[in-house]
């Protein structure tokens, strides 16, 4: 393999995990933006979205076992991103809407609860175990030059750049897109408009645990195994994504999880793999003390 | 007698545990503008915030054309025809002039409603227009209290909570703001008008009320109140 391909390969590699990590980010930076809140159980959203693939994929084998693949990687992802979504508004209306006048440190304490909570249902019923995620698709790939490409690969990227164009639509185009941004900007103001903020927030987890879910399906399908713990460490690399990208920032947080996916390869081939997840802490540590507000933010500044 | 539109009756509003409105009883009719004056810290905006429903009210009672509405978040008041353009104007900077407008029309309303509205608006305020594309955060002073104002109008309102519009705008900015206002009176529009610049209130509206510490200590007729010796000495210079 010439150092270019090797280049390219890793460029490939890279732009799979982070559209991934982008994905989690998004959902971070979304509910960010609008209450200032770190919502610290969504990546374990993340983790109960590819163990909902998980069972979908069962599922589907034991029931409709000769079903079209491309239609089963479908209905995978629309459960994913349903039972995300619901988990997301469900979780908004237990844990979080009762504190959102209360202080910061109950809600943050509450957040991590919510993720412990999560791990061990899963592990209740899926075991603390590592589990196998069966390939819905014949593995296929492709040489060009020396530099493969997978079909999950190609999959990923579609899946992820269609959901980014859609909420991308979403945001800017439609009127429950307006009110999320006007209640980012003044929530005072936006209720003074008739704008429910509590609808909104709801909206806004929904959707951003949908997108959670469907990230945790692609992880699910890409590494083959998953685990109950995963939704600790993505969940921390997405976070990671939303600064560098700036959080509250909706591009910034699809060029943060692009970005960090690219150092991310290149530090394991580059480096070592041993390197990996220290490349996505360095970069959290480095963002954080030398440009908090990330590549796209704004001033993060208490609003007034 | 003109039909009540709003009825604001012993109105009682606490933050934490200073009170900060001590009854305060006030009357809207139909068709008035009214002017509520007051100095600084009277509890003018909180007036108009309790009667947005962004206030909680511990007593009293706030009915528009006699329906009780305290207790009913801020979106049933909306949607009962009250719509309140806030102190600072606070549009939203980071959003279009026409983004900004389309908010004030609430979030159910059709297309074809939508440009009628928006060509209200824009013939009210021609400068928008132009502007519509532009960041709100953009425009100068003056324009963004129109912006507030023609965001306000675009649910178009029974009853208008102007809370001190004039803040902010240079003299003559202020003279053509209270046309503004006349204007949007003469299109059937019910205003209650918060101001401390108590010399054009008083010229714009035909009753008034005198807010102090959470209590109205006077109200009449605005053209009563102008000669009163008291508002005189505190609110119009001597
Ligand atoms: N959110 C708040 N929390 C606590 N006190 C407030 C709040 N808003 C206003 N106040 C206090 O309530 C009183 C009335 O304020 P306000 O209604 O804004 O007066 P005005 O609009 O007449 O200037 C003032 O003493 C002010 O300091
Ligand atoms: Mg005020």
């Amino acid at each position: 393999m010439t150092p270019g391909d090797f280049f390219f390969q890793q460029l490939l590699n890279g732009l799979t995990i982070g559209s991934i990590y982008a994905l989690i980010a998004l959902g971070y930076t979304m509910v960010y933006g609008i209450i200032q809140l770190i919502n610290f159980a969504h990546g374990e959203i993340f983790m109960v979205g590819a163990y909902l693939g998980l069972a979908a994929i069962l599922l589907i084998g034991k029931v409709h076992p000769g079903l079209n693949p491309t239609a089963g990687l479908l209905l995978t992802l629309l459960a994913a991103a349903v039972g995300g979504g619901f988990l997301g508004l469900v979780i908004e209306r237990v844990a979080y809407r009762p504190l959102r006048q209360g202080p910061k440190l109950s809600v943050l304490i509450t957040a991590i609860g919510v993720s412990f909570f999560l791990q061990n249902a899963v592990m209740l019923v899926f075991g603390a175990q590592d589990r196998y995620v069966p390939p819905l698709l014949q593995v296929h790939r492709w040489q060009i030059g020396s530099v493969t490409v997978t079909l999950m690969q190609v999959i990923i990227l579609a899946v992820s750049i269609g959901l980014m164009a859609g909420l991308q639509r979403i945001v800017y185009r439609t009127g429950l897109g307006r009110a999320m941004r006007a209640t980012a900007q003044d929530p005072l103001a936006a209720r003074l408009m008739g704008i429910s903020v509590d609808r909104v927030i709801a909206a806004t987890f929904c959707i951003g645990s949908a997108l959670a879910g469907v990230g945790g399906v692609l992880f699910g399908l890409t590494y083959s195994t998953i685990n109950f713990h995963d939704g600790y460490l993505i969940g921390l690399k997405a976070f990671t994504a939303a600064v560098l990208g700036g959080i509250g920032n909706i591009p910034g947080a699809m060029l943060g999880g692009l970005l960090l996916g690219f150092l991310e390869a290149f530090g394991a081939a580059y480096l070592s793999t041993q390197w990996k997840n220290v490349v996505a802490f360095t970069v959290l540590v480095l963002v954080l003390l030398l440009r908090p507000r990330g590549l796209l933010g704004e001033r993060v500044a208490e609003r007034a | 007698m003109a039909e009540g539109l709003l009825s604001v009756e012993n109105l009682r509003v606490r933050y934490g545990t200073v009170e900060v409105l001590k009854g305060v009883t006030l009357q809207v009719q139909m068709g008035q503008i009214v002017a509520l004056i007051g100095a600084n810290g009277a509890g003018k905006s909180t007036t108009l915030m309790a009667i947005s429903g962004l206030v909680r009210v511990v007593k009293g009672s706030i009915r528009l054309a006699g329906e009780p509405v305290d207790g009913l978040p801020p979106e049933a008041i909306v949607a009962k025809g009250v719509t309140q353009v806030p102190e600072g104007r606070r549009i939203f900077p980071r959003m279009t002039v026409l983004e900004n407008l389309l908010l004030g029309m609430g979030p159910r309303r059709q297309k074809q409603e939508r440009r009628k509205e928006l060509d209200w608006i824009f013939e009210l305020f021609p400068v928008l227009r132009d502007r519509e594309r532009q960041l709100a955060g953009t425009l100068s002073g003056g324009e963004q209290q129109m912006l507030a104002l023609g965001r306000g109008l675009m649910a178009r309102p029974k009853l208008l909570l102007l809370d001190e519009p004039s803040l902010g705008l240079a003299p003559k900015l202020v003279a053509q703001l209270f046309e503004v206002i006349r204007q949007i009176h003469r299109h059937g529009v019910t205003i209650l008008l918060v101001e401390q610049n108590a010399y054009q209130a008083l010229r714009v509206a035909s009753q008034a009320y005198v807010l102090e510490s959470g209590c109205v200590v006077l109200e009449g007729s605005a053209a009563d109140l102008r000669e009163n010796p008291a508002v005189k000495q505190a609110y119009l210079g001597g």
